[in-house]
């Protein structure tokens, strides 16, 4: 090898990786861009009236998204209520069952499930909520809601179930217990933390979430009003600012989308850490 | 010995969770729609966006003399208000442009049309600050949005506004940038009537109506959205309502009327439209009020309707009631709030004859 | 685990189980149905031939979606190739250049980005990234490259360039997570095989990583292709809303997923109808895409990664 071809390919080396790094940081930038304005754009919004009061009239400065920020908590809520039994179900059945076929196969089918686009999830619940009932409401928006969530939570649950080590299942066998006692009382049993975890990560995901409500629980200018009537979301309410032309609808998206940010990276960072105090406990014992 | 003293409780114990998990799941949407939380009675409106907020200021004032009353109005596009409207998803609808007798055919209870107030469809653009607002006539905004004019800079755009040369003197990027709705839009309906009275090649490649294919340009949702991009996009140009281009502080053009006179937008210039076509109105009033040939009569002036059945839903239970009881508020009280929001108030004489027509909708109630 | 001594509380509780397995298979099912059932009105009064024809124009009675497969297609396109070197070089900082501590961070960071909600990024984009197409990027891509079709036209900022950036960031953490793993899979030994032979750093990675990886990385693209299909209302905000057929990069467009989102609202009849077949079409091209994802991607035993 002559000593240009090694110089060449030692300046390669050092572009290559530069390259690579360079790339990489280029991934965090729209974090880091976002996360700024967010920030700096959103504290200006946050006041005691921003989360109490309801909307001015048009073009007026002031008032609040009390009314959406409740409508969130509503809408998760009842997400969560019909899609965590479900899931959890789920999650024991693949991960307690895997023998069985119809466990693989539910495996796909709850992949498939995940992989249908959120829209087409609010499309479906229109046609079976909205149009038949007459109208928008709290209900449709938490069926579509329910519908995204039960594949992340039976996965999660999945994931979970499935880190109990074999050796504390066959012990319960081997104690004359029968095979769903088993399941319950320790599998399940032991693994409410990190189910919980799981179910929270899921509640993160879908609070977030925005166009399965455009037209099923749509949005409203009043507080609550009763399940069957239309409810006003966090993030359809930052939807519906962004797009207007007035500044102080503007700033008060930015508002909600800090109300996001700080809810979802909250509740991600908060888990993750907790896993890995987990894990050094663990690996200690 | 454990397993048999506990075996008998943990499978009673887990029905009991899931036979109460799923009768909740049953119980809780029956009984949520008996109105058990809210005390207040909602009424739900959808449509246009063009008088949104005389709308919202009157819902506001009326709640204030009725708090038991909460009235949801989401402005949607003239489009989607009848859609809501005819699929009984909503109490009431709202469009600039009246319904098509297509579309009164398919209502499943006969819709009467309740002109609310009057306002000025305005040309707002965004230029760099010039004196004077800039000249248009109705053939140069109708070459505008078919693409035949794309720059600022056109000697036919130049003949009327001799300033904008100065504007783009040193090769600073000249093209118009149209907006126009993606939304079905009463508005655009209006808009578009006024391009065909004014421009045959418009009437016969476009047309009118609340959608359609505009030949260039790209769509804002709502007279809102339109604002929203013209507000921020230099060199653009939008159709709005008054009220949107004067709140925003955007400026809007002078257009030639049939008198071949240069109106601004007020007011006083919708009023003298709305007044100049009330020989006009027909006994259902819908109709239109643009190039109404009348000293300073303002070119793109419309009505706005609220969109109202002639009888209550079966699920009624008092929205009816409050929805007239809300349309006498507006013809009258409501009608002082118009001015300082740059609506015009409805001539004095159309009102009589709109709340005979609502006083009957009582009685068949 | 000896299914012959299952006792009536076993039975009882696997078929429980198995009415909520039912219930997976029911909505994937009843989402078929629904959608078909909603857009069967369209497909029959107005054939396919003009279901997909180019011109969507709904008050004349012409509801081609062309259109919007073509945003779709070209929008995740774009945002693959933005996307898939960017997520590619962070796998491999995070596997084989990064130290620990940094490569935990940095691997927590970006998946930060996945956390954040649509809306938000539709909200970054419509107040920060589109100004700076509009005043820095666009001008300068048409003066200086504006003999390509792509960098022609006008320029209002909201286009389909702005959607297909925006995608790309979305779509980076979950190119990046499957290349991480599969970037692991490949043996230690492979690796330092390389080196002993006196290959720069570069080299191994290209070599031992890179070019064994090849299929995995192509299951992280289509996973990503997969997500670019349904993202709706970042795309919604930011890419003008306009059906329209065209190369040029700064044109507005849309997807079918942002069809969808800004006109069910006010849709009847036919329109709501074709907006019915859009979701199906949506549908199924994402089934497509994700039979392709597990044809590709062959689940990786746990306990491979490091």
């Amino acid at each position: 090898m002559s000593q240009r071809q090694l110089s060449t390919r030692k300046i390669v080396n050092v572009a290559g990786i530069a390259l690579i790094v360079a790339l990489s940081l280029l991934a965090l930038s729209p974090l880091i861009s976002v996360l700024y304005y967010v920030v700096a754009h959103g504290w200006r919004a946050l006041s005691l009236d921003f989360f109490t009061k309801l909307p001015l009239p048009v073009g007026e400065t002031g008032g609040g998204i009390g009314h959406a920020i409740l409508g969130s908590i509503i809408l998760v809520v009842m997400a969560s209520i019909i899609s965590v039994p479900i899931g959890l179900g789920m999650g024991v059945l693949l991960s307690e069952y895997r023998h069985l076929r119809i466990s693989r196969l539910l495996g796909s089918v709850v992949d498939l499930l995940a992989s249908i686009p959120s829209i087409v999830i609010g499309l479906f619940a229109y046609a079976i909520v909205v149009k038949p009932f007459h109208g928008f409401s709290a209900h449709a928006g938490a069926i579509a809601l329910s519908i995204v969530m039960i594949p992340i939570v039976a996965r999660t649950t999945e994931e979970m179930l499935k880190l109990v080590s074999q050796t504390v299942r066959e012990a319960g066998l081997a104690l004359g217990l029968p095979r769903y006692r088993m399941i319950l009382r320790i599998v399940v049993k032991g693994s409410l933390g990190p189910i919980l975890v799981g179910v929270i990560l899921a509640v993160a995901r879908i609070a977030g979430e925005t166009a399965p409500l455009l037209f099923t629980a749509f949005s409203s200018q009043q507080w609550f009003q009763g399940l069957s009537q239309p409810i006003a979301s966090i993030p359809v309410q930052i939807y519906n600012y962004a797009i207007s032309p007035y500044d102080d609808w503007h700033e008060k998206a930015w508002g909600g989308a800090l109300i996001l940010i700080l809810m979802v990276l909250g509740l991600n960072l908060s888990i993750r850490l907790f896993l890995a105090r987990k894990n050094q406990t663990r690996s200690r014992s | 010995m454990h397993p048999s003293k506990t075996d008998d409780t943990l499978m009673p114990k887990a029905f009991y969770f899931l036979a109460i998990w799923v009768a909740s799941l049953i119980a809780v949407p029956t009984t949520a729609h008996a109105g058990l939380f809210g005390n207040q009675l909602m009424v739900n409106g959808a449509g246009a966006t063009f008088p949104y907020p005389l709308y919202s200021k009157w819902f506001a004032e009326y709640q204030k003399l009725h708090p038991d009353i909460a009235i949801n109005y989401q402005s949607i596009g003239s489009g989607g208000g009848i859609r809501q409207l005819l699929d009984e998803t909503v109490d009431f609808g709202a469009s600039d442009a009246p319904m098509t007798d297509e579309q009164l055919k398919k209502a499943p209870r006969p819709i009467v049309h309740i002109p609310a107030t009057s306002g000025a469809i305005v040309m707002t653009y965004h230029l760099p600050p010039l004196k004077s607002p800039i000249k248009l006539t109705g053939a140069l905004i109708a070459d505008i949005y078919q693409k035949k004019i794309t720059k600022w800079t056109d000697p036919r755009l130049l003949e009327l506004n001799p300033e904008l040369k100065t504007l783009f003197a040193n090769g600073v990027d000249s093209d118009i940038l149209v907006v126009h709705r993606s939304d079905g839009s009463g508005t655009s309906a209006v808009f578009t009537e006024y391009l065909s009275k004014v421009s045959e090649s418009w009437k016969k490649e476009v047309g009118h109506g609340t959608a359609l294919r505009w030949p260039t340009g790209i769509g804002g949702k709502g007279n809102e959205g339109v604002t929203s991009f013209v507000k921020q996009i230099p060199g653009s140009i939008g159709f709005v309502e008054l009220v949107f281009a004067k709140t925003l502080k955007l400026p809007y053009a002078l257009l030639e009327n049939p008198r071949h006179e240069w109106v601004d937008a007020s007011m006083e210039s919708v009023t003298a439209a709305a007044e100049g076509a009330l020989k006009n109105i027909p006994a259902d009033f819908r109709t239109s009020i643009t190039q109404v040939n009348a000293p300073n009569a303002y070119p793109i002036s419309s009505f706005t309707y609220l969109l109202i059945p002639t009888k209550p839903a079966p699920g009624d239970h008092g929205q009816y009631r409050a929805i007239l009881d809300f349309l006498k508020w507006g013809l009258t009280e409501g009608q002082k709030l118009s001015p300082a929001l740059f609506y015009a108030p409805l001539p004095k004489s159309l009102v009589e004859r709109i709340l005979k027509r609502v006083n009957q909708l009582e009685v068949a109630k | 685990m000896n299914s012959h001594s299952e006792n009536r509380g076993d039975r009882v509780f696997r078929l429980v189980l198995y009415v909520f397995a039912g219930i997976a298979f029911a909505l994937v099912l009843g989402i078929l149905v629904f959608l078909w059932n909603l857009g069967w009105p369209a497909i029959h009064q107005l054939g396919l031939r003009n279901l997909f024809s180019s011109e969507w124009n709904p008050p004349l009675h012409a509801f081609g979606i062309s259109p919007f497969i073509f945003g779709t297609l070209v929008s995740s396109f774009w945002a693959l190739v933005i996307a898939t070197p960017i997520s590619v070089s962070a796998a491999i900082l995070l596997t084989d250049l990064a130290p620990r501590k940094f490569g935990q961070v940095f691997g927590f960071l970006v998946e930060m980005l996945a956390a954040i909600p649509s809306v938000v990024y539709g909200l970054w984009g419509l107040f920060v990234v589109i100004p700076w197409l509009r005043v820095d990027v666009q001008p300068f891509l048409r003066n200086h490259f504006g003999f390509l079709p792509f960098f022609q036209g006008q320029i209002y900022g909201v286009s389909i360039m702005a959607a297909s950036i925006i995608l790309a960031i979305m779509i980076t953490p979950t190119i990046t997570a499957i290349c991480r793993e599969v970037f692991n899979a490949v043996p230690q030994v492979l690796r330092e095989g390389v080196l002993a032979m006196g290959s720069t750093r570069f080299e191994m990675i290209r070599i031992a990583v890179l070019k064994s990886s090849k299929s995995g990385i192509l299951g992280g693209m289509v996973l990503g292709l997969a997500r670019a299909l349904g993202e709706t209302m970042a795309v919604t905000m930011v890419i003008g809303n306009t059906a329209d057929l065209s190369w040029s990069l700064f044109a507005p467009h849309q997807t079918m997923a942002s069809a969808i989102a800004s006109e069910v609202a006010e849709a009847n009849g036919l329109h709501l109808s074709a907006l019915g077949v859009v979701g199906l079409v949506l549908l199924l091209i994402s089934g497509m895409v994700f039979f392709v994802m597990r044809s590709i991607l062959v689940k990786k035993p746990k306990g491979a990664k490091r």
